[in-house]
């Protein structure tokens, strides 16, 4: 399993992605800590929604919401602008991760910041912005415990929730002993954890800038909500003399009224908790008299793709995620191939109808095949995403792309050799004598068919041949007596 | 600035030019959820309830019996630093029972100075107290709006922290607390949360352990009118 970090996408590619998910198949101990993990999300989550109509509902007015919300999106983007404007929060918008990185390092280079700590951000790691910050002299620490124990060991998140979910406490125990502190106890999570406790307390003192992301930022009021249970992103957003938030533009919405369920939906479908442990809403830096808090907040809005999402009626809905990760919670491909095998940001699901859309359905179209549309991810979705539907409409675009522009404009996206085999199927299947002809002979020479020819040749890859009856099914219908239907 | 200007502007008339007929395509009503409606008793069970059952202390008491249980917690505790904030109603309470219990008190300390001068004390006490603004039943938490007067690091960085709440001031849901509290009339605070219990992480395997980056201890005194 090729779990290294991967700071670049440029290494994404479909043969990386089919290795990495067939040695992770392979790998027993990995899928052990997902398939535990992943189990105990999954009874979380059916605790906390104990009647079913209910949680219906809630789901409608989520959705109903988010789908108000991007409805109207670049009328609330302009508002929360304003809004954020009036109560002293610098806003910058960029169209692309270098442009937001760009953004972070000139805000950190003019008030001389050596060391920045971060609070979990999904769209931070979008922007690679931790390995960008250090190329240019910046040291920025993640300080969620689980975004920490993967940074030591250079690895991307896994899991847009739990992101070290990879590895079992042995591993973490290990790594605390080589890479953090190789003179205090680390045998257990009580005792890892107040390790770690020490350690980022020093850095929360020390640290110049905060940086966090953004759950749901308020259009009315100028307000930036962070969902968190550790209390790092509340340190990182106070602390510091300039906090720096990151946004995708798709995470407003519009009054304070909107949050409670959202928040519940939210807390609720990703770890089956009531609520977490803090909530923090931040409208505006320190004002006057105030003793403490940031004297400057930043907000950058990314777009990074985005808008061109949102012109597709189908794929806007893409945009409707609210980072829940139940969606790979429930993934029955995630959790045997486990986050890494992706090679993406985001894995699972949602990571398989967002990462073409961004990265480019040419370089990465084929994450919307590593799906058995089984529709999990669509049942327990918050806000009723229709995945499967944009799942296909995803290999549809990719096959289009892939294939000969003259065939596949004539032939619904269908290659030569696709068509063909259509073809040839539908002649011997709509011929009974040819159709009998075609068993008796597959019946004898079937299984000496080789794999490597062609058309079995790709289903074959991940599959073994099944074996050909000796008799055919009319054969062994007649001799079993039974008359016609 | 010229760059973010333009990819405003760009990224703007994107969104803006999709037509409207697709944006605002049939979207289903958004159903209004019935909101519990709960006895004061109700509510303060349920948030004893919810808030104990992640590691929160919960005290029930009178204005009366405040002082008594709030003396018994410090002593239980073993806390001989205590961060508050004098100015509050709270405060100049808690600096009177040191006033007439020398012996029996925590050193109290003032957050009065701005937090670049505070900083190298702040992370050595042993707990703080702070008021709150209200509570939640449904969800078992605590609203505060931290103030001028009540900075917004008291309730993070001490590893104890006790929080008072008047019972009187526990809504229903967080929307009703939204609503009644007029938090988009009055403007929203630089920083308002909710708390719903001590600092917790289960980033190790699952396991849950309390007490990663903020409070290891939350102790919450109740306090119902007569």
């Amino acid at each position: 399993m090729s779990a290294k970090a991967n700071h670049s996408s440029h290494k994404l590619s479909e043969k990386t992605f089919l290795e990495s998910s067939g040695s992770a198949l392979k790998n027993p101990k990995l899928r052990s800590n997902f398939k535990r993990a992943m189990n105990g999300l999954m009874e979380k989550r059916r605790d906390i929604f104990p009647d079913a109509s209910e949680l219906e509902e809630t789901r409608a007015r989520a959705g109903g919401i988010r789908r108000k919300t991007l409805a109207h999106l670049p009328e609330l983007l302009e508002k929360l602008e304003a809004n954020c404007e009036s109560n002293g929060i610098r806003v910058h918008w960029a169209e692309t991760t270098e442009q937001a990185n760009q953004i972070v390092l000139d805000l950190a280079r003019s008030a001389n910041v050596q060391l920045a700590v971060k609070g979990k951000s999904m769209v931070s790691e979008e922007m690679h912005l931790n390995a960008f910050l250090e190329k240019h002299g910046i040291e920025a620490i993640e300080s969620d415990l689980g975004e920490y124990i993967i940074q030591v060991v250079n690895e991307l998140p896994s899991h847009i929730i739990m992101p070290a979910i990879h590895k079992n406490l042995d591993e973490i125990s290990d790594l605390f002993h080589e890479k953090v502190d190789p003179n205090r106890p680390c045998e257990s999570a009580e005792e890892m954890t107040a390790t770690a406790r020490l350690i980022l307390r020093q850095k929360f003192h020390d640290a110049d800038m905060g940086i966090s992301g953004v759950n749901f930022a308020v259009a009315d009021t100028g307000t930036l909500c962070l969902v968190e249970n550790e209390g790092n992103g509340r340190f990182s957003t106070t602390l510091p003399k300039i906090h720096v938030a990151v946004m995708g533009i798709e995470k407003v919405v519009e009054s304070l009224q909107d949050l409670p369920p959202l928040l519940k939906m939210l807390t609720r479908s990703a770890t089956g908790q009531p609520i977490t442990t803090y909530f923090n809403m931040i409208s505006g830096p320190r004002r006057e008299g105030e003793l403490d808090g940031p004297e400057e907040v930043h907000l950058v809005l990314l777009d990074h793709g985005r808008s061109k999402i949102y012109e597709d009626e189908l794929l806007r809905e893409t945009l409707l995620c609210i980072r829940c990760g139940a969606c790979m919670n429930h993934c029955p491909v995630y959790t045997r191939i486990g986050g890494h095998a992706y090679n993406a940001v985001y894995p699972g699901p949602i990571g398989k109808i967002f990462t073409p859309q961004i990265e480019g359905i040419e370089r990465v179209g084929y994450l919307a095949n590593a799906s058995s549309l089984c529709g999990a991810c669509v049942e327990v979705c918050p806000v009723k995403i229709p995945i499967t539907d944009i799942l296909l409409r995803l290999r549809r675009n990719h096959v289009r792309k892939k294939n000969d522009r003259h065939w596949t404009d004539l032939n619904g996206g269908k290659s030569l050799m696709e068509l063909m085999t259509w073809k040839g199927w539908k002649q011997v299947l709509s011929q009974p004598n040819l159709y009998r002809t075609q068993a008796s002979l597959l019946s004898r020479i079937g299984n000496l068919l080789p794999a490597q020819i062609p058309v079995l040749r790709e289903w074959a890859r991940s599959r073994s041949l099944p074996r050909f009856s000796k008799k055919p099914l009319h054969r062994l219908v007649e001799e079993a007596g039974i008359d016609h239907e | 600035m010229n760059e973010t200007a333009s990819s405003r502007s760009r990224i703007l008339e994107r969104l803006h030019g999709i037509h409207s007929q697709s944006r605002f395509a049939d979207h289903p009503e958004i159903t209004e959820t019935q909101s519990p409606s709960w006895t004061t008793e109700e509510k303060i069970s349920r948030l004893k309830s919810r808030m104990e059952a992640v590691h929160s202390e919960i005290h029930r008491c009178s204005e009366q019996e405040f002082d008594t249980v709030f003396r018994k917690v410090v002593d239980e505790k073993s806390i001989g630093s205590l961060l508050y904030a004098k100015n509050t109603q709270l405060g100049s309470r808690i600096h009177s029972l040191k006033q007439s219990n020398q012996e029996n008190m925590p050193e109290l300390v003032n957050y009065d100075v701005s937090i670049e001068t505070m900083k190298k004390r702040i992370f050595s006490f042993d707990a703080s107290i702070t008021e709150t603004l209200g509570g939640i039943a449904e969800t078992g938490s605590l609203i505060l709006w931290p103030s001028r007067d009540e900075p917004r690091l008291m309730s993070l960085i001490p590893p104890i922290h006790l929080a008072v709440l008047q019972a009187e001031t526990i809504y229903n849901t967080f929307s009703e607390a939204i609503d009644e509290g007029k938090w988009d009339e009055k403007g929203m605070p630089t920083n308002a949360l909710l708390i719903s219990g001590p600092s917790k992480t289960a980033d190790i395997e699952q396991t849950l352990v309390y007490g990663v980056h903020g409070p290891k201890q939350l102790v919450v005194f109740i306090i119902q009118s007569n």
